[in-house]
């Protein structure tokens, strides 16, 4: 809350109150121009605000559908579960924890694997679930990464991967730090196989899973204004005690200083990755 | 008495009595030193019992020592691990390697003083060594920005690492940080891809790795330069994915929580060897290494010469087979289709 909602009126504030009068459902709110939409068209625009271009959250389903061909999809991994090795407890047990996110985002884990195609070109692709206790890292994130990755060698096809993480899933302690050496080991395997890897960093994409597996793509992509980075920008903040100038970890920060290749917005994904992928692949271009 | 001591909490003048050699949860051992440093104080000009009474007394401190050891906590190991007079990387080389030269500089931006590397050699055999440095008093502290490495430090890492797998040098590295460095010029550097590309490439070294946790095991700061065919830790030493005050301030809301979270994370050598996830731990001398330095490089030395002996028996693809697996082995979950 900032010092102008403490002086102002309930009645005066737009945010969190306003919602409360949209009809559950039918509209939506943009997150950037605040823009009240409509929410079918929303979605029919893959979560980009039509008026604005604001890129909003996207659950990893809903993700994966959009970016790959309606045709010949295959799970891999679903068969994971996470469990709860160290008996992990803080305010709430790791054990409930899981099956409170299981429950609300009707996933298993923080990341979906599909085999399938795009634009008729096969592919792998993966696709974070940030709904899932922060789309943390944890042991079966890290192995149906490694699944992904090992089915991409196996079939010689590209491996795309959509992050959007908190970083290390800290309740599976340092087996979740583990999980950073354990993918990026298998994306040293992709390089000897010469398989490409696109990375695509979405909003937001932090910690350990930034500095493992979405910082070495052999192409790092991200989504407009999405927040990238090691440490959290409150913890920067907090260490050198000024504040952060305005931007600072946004995809176009990152684009500037050379961390990324390029930043593509979410409509045209699609069509630039596989002439990216078919061009690596030396592969027809993609009709 | 006067007014103002009368109104001056005991804790006050406990501060200027405490001994900072010791912990907190040491004070009892400081007391007894205490003593002993008095009674060797007078004991020249008294009668013959005093020598008597001081070996009673060191024997009491001893058994104290090893009692309060015996049952540290994950809390406690912590600040053993950050104890200011623990020994550093540069403390081991001293006394483990010899002729040891520093390199300097990532050739691309500046020379990390965080991250100290250079040729030496082990029991004769040429090596290359790579670990974090902390400072000793605030000046150098300082020029080591406390152990924190940014970006490149760890390019300066994989610099001597790929110079160590092309002359064939085994890399022995030693882990001692909080974290890597949380800084905006760190960022604009690329932290992340840093790090990212020291997990990556240590996986695929054609050479033995043997990495050390001598001090603090800091997270993503300490993988970068731990990835390894054999990871060892000092009996006293920690690893964590975070801090414990970190994680207890975004779990538990609170950085006071921090000895619970420690607790959680399972830290310490004992914890981590159980969970296999790390393949030894390194006895210290009672009290801890920082009592006695050239004991504890001593019990380093031995276990370097033996893991390297170790892995000279074996071809290198088998190695680099058993480092993939072990990699791919961190883990557990619940397989339905099984």
């Amino acid at each position: 809350m900032n010092w102008l909602d403490k002086f102002l009126p309930r009645q005066i504030r737009t945010d969190g109150n306003a919602k409360k009068n949209v009809p559950e459902g039918l509209w939506a709110k943009c997150l950037g121009c605040s823009a009240v939409l409509y929410r079918a068209e929303l979605e029919r625009n893959i979560e980009v605000c039509p008026k604005c271009n604001f890129h909003m959250r996207i659950g990893a389903r809903q993700r994966l559908n959009h970016f790959l061909d309606s045709e010949g999809r295959v799970e891999i991994g679903e068969e994971l579960e996470p469990i709860d090795e160290l008996k992990f407890k803080d305010t709430k047990r790791y054990r409930d924890r899981i099956q409170a996110a299981q429950k609300s985002t009707s996933e298993k884990d923080a990341l979906v694997v599909q085999a399938g195609a795009v634009m008729q070109v096969p592919i792998v692709a993966a696709a974070f679930e940030f709904g899932f206790m922060g789309g943390s890292m944890g042991a079966v994130v890290g192995e149906r990464f490694v699944r992904a990755a090992t089915y991409a060698i196996m079939h010689h096809i590209p491996f795309v991967c959509f992050s959007a993480s908190g970083g290390a899933r800290m309740q599976e302690a340092l087996f979740s730090l583990m999980q950073m050496a354990k993918t990026s080991a298998v994306i040293a395997n992709m390089r000897e196989a010469s398989i490409p890897y696109i990375s695509v960093l979405t909003d937001p994409t932090m910690g350990g899973v930034s500095a493992s597996l979405a910082m070495l793509g052999d192409i790092n992509i991200a989504e407009p204004n999405a927040l990238i980075g090691f440490a959290g920008p409150r913890v920067i903040e907090q260490t050198v005690r000024e504040t952060l100038p305005e931007g600072f970890q946004r995809s176009e920060f990152l684009l500037d200083r050379g961390a990324i290749d390029m930043i593509i917005e979410r409509r045209e994904m699609r069509e630039r990755i596989a002439t990216l992928v078919t061009t690596l692949m030396h592969q027809p271009q993609p009709a | 008495m006067a007014r103002w001591l009368t109104l001056t909490p005991p804790h006050f003048f406990q501060e200027f009595t405490m001994n900072h050699n010791f912990l907190d949860f040491e004070q009892p051992i400081a007391e007894l030193e205490a003593k002993i440093e008095e009674l060797r104080y007078v004991g020249n000009d008294a009668e013959v019992n005093i020598a008597d009474e001081i070996g009673r007394l060191k024997a009491k401190s001893d058994a104290l020592t090893e009692t309060i050891f015996a049952k540290l906590n994950a809390w406690q190991t912590s600040q053993l691990a950050r104890h200011p007079q623990r020994p550093y990387t540069l403390d081991y080389i001293s006394r483990i390697f010899s002729d040891f030269i520093e390199l300097h500089g990532d050739r691309a931006f500046r020379d990390d003083a965080a991250i100290v590397g250079g040729t030496a050699r082990l029991a004769g055999r040429p090596v290359m060594v790579i670990g974090h440095q902390k400072g000793r008093d605030t000046a150098e502290k300082v020029k080591r920005n406390f152990g924190m490495p940014s970006p490149e430090g760890y390019r300066k890492a994989l610099r001597l690492m790929r110079l160590a797998e092309r002359f064939k040098l085994p890399i022995v590295t030693f882990i001692d940080t909080p974290g890597a460095y949380p800084g905006v010029g760190a960022e604009e550097r690329g932290q992340s891809e840093a790090i990212a590309t020291n997990l990556l490439e240590m996986s695929k070294f054609k050479v033995p790795i043997v990495c050390t946790v001598i001090g603090e095991g800091g997270s993503g700061g300490a993988l970068a330069i731990g990835v390894g065919d054999q990871v060892m830790m000092l009996e006293h030493s920690t690893y964590s994915v975070i801090s414990p005050e970190g994680c207890a301030s975004i779990l538990w809301k609170s950085a006071d929580k921090a000895a619970d979270a420690a607790e959680a994370l399972g830290i310490t050598s004992a914890r981590l060897l159980e969970l296999k996830l790390v393949d030894k731990v390194i006895k210290e001398p009672l009290g801890g290494a920082h009592r006695h330095v050239d004991k504890i490089a001593a019990a380093v030395k031995d276990a370097l010469i033996a893991a390297l002996e170790h892995f000279d028996a074996i071809p290198t693809e088998r190695l680099l087979e058993q480092r993939y697996q072990r990699l791919l082995g961190f883990g557990h979950y619940q397989n339905n289709a099984a």
